[in-house]
């Protein structure tokens, strides 16, 4: 067994493992390593596309406060206002920092960043939309991740490739390490650190029909809630609008920042009828309920389960200079010519507004009361802040990673100046050995991809956009089975060189465990908030509900949920119309 | 309708050497050729490895060569391939297990260039102005995604494993003639070495094969024209 030491290790490379990497790597005392599954440059960061919310007022008249405003009313009150603040403010400082480390973004004449509309951005708290996100073409996320991955480089951070975490190292309440296993050879490696921070992303693939890429399996969330720390606002997952109909694929909301708009079957723009203001750049959650709401009622395209999203009007200089990708995209996997045909689109899982709970420096916390979990930290979607509270603004997630990935690598390093080195348990390794080893030998004849596939429907239908309490009932059955299953599996390889039948497998127990505490969040609102819409109670409840879920996973396999107040200082709750 | 996939797979556990295996696989004409490897892999044959991660083009994860040419698995559609395909690891890095390469020697030589910028300190307050014709003259080689599909169809890279290869001169132009980057001269300097750009016989392998549509022969030789012009 591998022991390595480092200062800080940092699970994930997106863009908020890059950015605390690269804070932590400018104290040249300080050892930190990087792991991730994959090559960093594959992160799903780099697919992000249409930009960075900030209220910079290069194009038009804006401020920081309108920014904290929209995200405010975007997650229906219930984000905590205190990191909404931070978020809203301190975009703009670190989106001159990217800019200052060398990303790419469009300009505008007199050489200024470049920004655009997006949904649910707003002048003079709400009143019309308003161009906030700065962008690079349609690929902001990839120049993000390229340009912190070169500033890593430069500042020769640590990583390690290929590197599948499974187990989180704690001694005494206290952060010591994490296990993985290299991917090229089998072999386990124990990571032993004074400060551990998971930006593993989101868990989509818990989804049949999903924007998300096929390694967002949950793995930071589930191995957390495994070691008792609790999963808040699991019941909020976003779909957005415009995913490439069956592929998931998404069409960026910059396409509707830039003038696309939405059509039924009979050419009509629908979202005038459920957004007078912001028509088709309403926040995702109101678009998405309009779409599956016109479907119903038989006004999908050919009466299906799709709807059109409309290029034709658009010059073509727009398509090809500002939305290059989505083109192409459009071109490639559909055979459609975007200038000349619209685009069939339907909601596609997207982002989860829930996950690990921190504190606005990115401190892992285990309760109501915000009492840290020392050393631990986690920023990013895996995270929650909370700043996107029940539905989350496009561009806003650009704006997470960076401001609080940020923030948790200047908070490590504080950490770390007067942190002591826990020692390590004998055999810290033991537990994730045992995980690998028993899917290795499992004699049973179930295959991982079918199970795989099988919750990935039933998600879909039972805990998607609209979800009633049977349905959800019937869900938790469903996973009750699949775990048992689970159980009874077979791999078809069982060596230890790249073993990608064994990485999946176990990436299915961590997807089992999200989609549970999903599911069991989901259930257990009764109440219409956002992105989590119960169709047997349909309204919000800010009387019983304006407060977050922390749902615990107990060690003898039991649940328990805690509820923590939501921080409330600029704007109190009101209707959320657009 | 049915395709038939034949993959050259090798497994460094149990194999001595490579061999074809060949796979039945129902498929529309309109899924990916990762669809078609992925169907192999949960229902016919768990252990084939490949990389893959988006799916869509974006990550730069499953490069390999399909019916000859270097491409992106989820970017190529079988209604444009027919019904027979094969597939084979990337040519000139070592293969690790089947579709998967050993890609250190790639990134390495990526490494190598200084690709990350170099700019004037302190910085101002706000952003740094750039025009959007200066913005425009490094836009193409911005929307490289590291996939490794150029170097790996470059035949001067197969003979010696010393060239950079275009990826790292495509990461090295995206620096040098951005208007930020006050290390231009360094870079050239790295690309003039034996191993650099002058290497390159413009072969067009690599713009011919990049899945982004970087036109990348022609970055190279503003490379080598940056070079003799900052001789003179």
């Amino acid at each position: 067994m591998a022991v390595h030491e480092f200062d800080a290790v940092i699970v994930g490379a997106g863009g908020a493992g890059l950015y605390a990497a690269m804070e932590l790597s400018r104290q040249a005392d300080l050892r930190v390593a990087v792991i991730s599954k994959l090559y960093p440059t594959r992160s799903h960061t780099g697919a992000a596309q249409g930009g960075i919310g900030a209220a910079l007022g290069n194009m038009e008249e804006d401020h920081w406060e309108w920014h904290m405003f929209d995200t405010v009313k975007g997650g229906d009150y219930l984000v905590d206002q205190d990191a909404a603040e931070i978020l809203a403010r301190e975009a703009i400082e670190t989106v001159y920092d990217l800019e200052h480390l060398g990303l790419p973004f469009d300009r505008t004449p007199d050489g200024r960043i470049a920004q655009r509309r997006f949904g649910g951005h707003t002048h003079h708290f709400g009143q019309g939309p308003v161009r906030r996100a700065c962008h690079a073409a349609d690929r902001t996320g990839h120049m993000i991740l390229q340009t912190l991955y070169q500033q890593c480089l430069r500042q020769n951070v640590r990583f390690f490739n290929e590197f599948q975490v499974l187990d989180l190292l704690l001694e005494d309440g206290v952060a010591c390490g994490v296990v993985a296993w290299e991917i090229l050879t089998g072999e386990l490696h124990t990571f032993h650190a004074r400060a551990v921070m998971f930006a593993t992303g989101g868990w989509g693939r818990i989804y049949k029909v999903t924007s998300n890429a096929h390694t967002l399996t949950g793995d930071g969330a589930a191995i957390c809630w495994r070691r008792g720390i609790p999963l808040e606002d699991m019941e909020f997952y976003q779909f957005h609008p415009t995913g490439i109909y069956r592929l998931g694929i998404l069409m960026s909301e910059a396409a509707r920042g830039e003038g696309a708009v939405l059509r039924n079957r009979h050419g009509e723009r629908f979202m005038e009828r459920y957004s007078p203001t912001l028509l088709d750049l309403a926040p995702r959650d109101i678009i998405a309920r309009a779409m599956i709401t016109e479907i119903r009622e038989g006004r999908g395209i050919d009466g299906k389960d799709y709807l059109h999203l409309d290029f034709t009007h658009l010059p073509r200089q727009v398509l090809e200079e500002k939305l290059p990708d989505i083109t192409s995209f459009a071109r490639i996997y559909l055979g459609i010519d975007p200038l000349r045909q619209p685009v069939p689109v339907q909601p596609t899982a997207h982002y989860a507004m829930g996950g690990i709970p921190t504190d606005v420096w990115g401190r892992v916390v285990v309760d109501e009361k915000n009492t840290v979990l020392p050393g631990l930290y986690a920023a990013g979607e895996c995270a929650c802040v909370s700043v996107h509270g029940a539905n989350r603004l496009g561009t806003n997630s650009l704006v997470d990673i960076l401001v609080f990935g940020r923030r948790a690598g200047r908070d490590m390093v504080r950490y770390l100046r007067e942190a002591e080195r826990v020692s390590l348990r004998r055999n810290p390794d033991r537990d994730a050995r045992e995980q690998v080893e028993r899917l290795l030998r499992s004699e049973g004849k179930e295959k991982v991809a079918a199970l795989r596939q099988e919750l990935a429907e039933a998600m879909m239908e039972y805990c998607g956009i609209f979800r009633d309490g049977a349905g959800l009932q019937k869900m938790l059955g469903i996973l009750g089975d699949l775990r048992e299953r689970y159980r009874r599996i077979r791999l078809d390889d069982r060596g230890r060189v790249f073993n990608q039948d064994l990485l999946e497998a176990w990436e299915l127990g961590c997807l089992l465990d999200v989609a549970e505490a999903t599911v069991r969040s989901a259930l257990n609102r009764t109440e219409s908030r956002g992105a989590h819409m119960r169709e047997d109670y349909p309204d919000r409840d800010d009387e019983n509900w304006l407060k977050h879920t922390l749902l615990y996973r107990n060690s003898d396999g039991t649940f328990a949920f805690r509820y923590k107040p939501v921080v409330i200082t600029r704007f109190q709750p009101q209707a959320r119309t657009y | 309708m049915q395709a038939i996939i034949r993959i050259k797979r090798f497994n460094p556990e149990a194999d001595r050497r490579p061999y074809w295996a060949e796979y039945e696989v129902p498929v529309d004409p309109f899924d990916r050729v990762l669809d078609a490897l992925h169907y192999i892999k949960a229902n016919l044959d768990g252990s084939l490895a490949l990389r893959r991660s988006c799916a869509h083009g974006i990550c730069g994860s499953d490069a390999m060569v399909i019916n000859g040419r270097n491409r992106l698995a989820c970017k190529v559609l079988i209604k444009d391939l027919g019904p027979r395909i094969t597939v084979e690891p990337l040519r000139g890095l070592p293969v690790i297990k089947d579709l998967v390469v050993d890609m250190e020697p790639f990134f390495q030589k990526y490494r190598q260039v200084m690709p990350w910028l170099v700019p004037d300190d302190p910085p101002p307050p706000q952003e740094r102005r750039q025009t959007p014709e200066e913005r425009a003259r490094y836009e193409d080689t911005t929307k490289c995604i590291l996939c490794a599909v150029c170097t790996t169809a470059c035949p001067i890279f197969w003979g010696t494993g010393e060239f950079l290869g275009p990826a790292a001169l495509v990461a090295a132009h995206r620096f040098i003639f951005d208007s930020r980057d006050r290390a231009a001269q360094q870079r050239l300097q790295i690309l003039a070495d034996r191993s650099g750009v002058f290497r390159c016989r413009t072969v067009f392998n690599c713009t011919e094969a990049c899945p982004q549509g970087i036109e990348i022969t022609k970055a190279i030789q503003e490379l080598k024209q940056a070079i003799i012009l900052s001789r003179t």
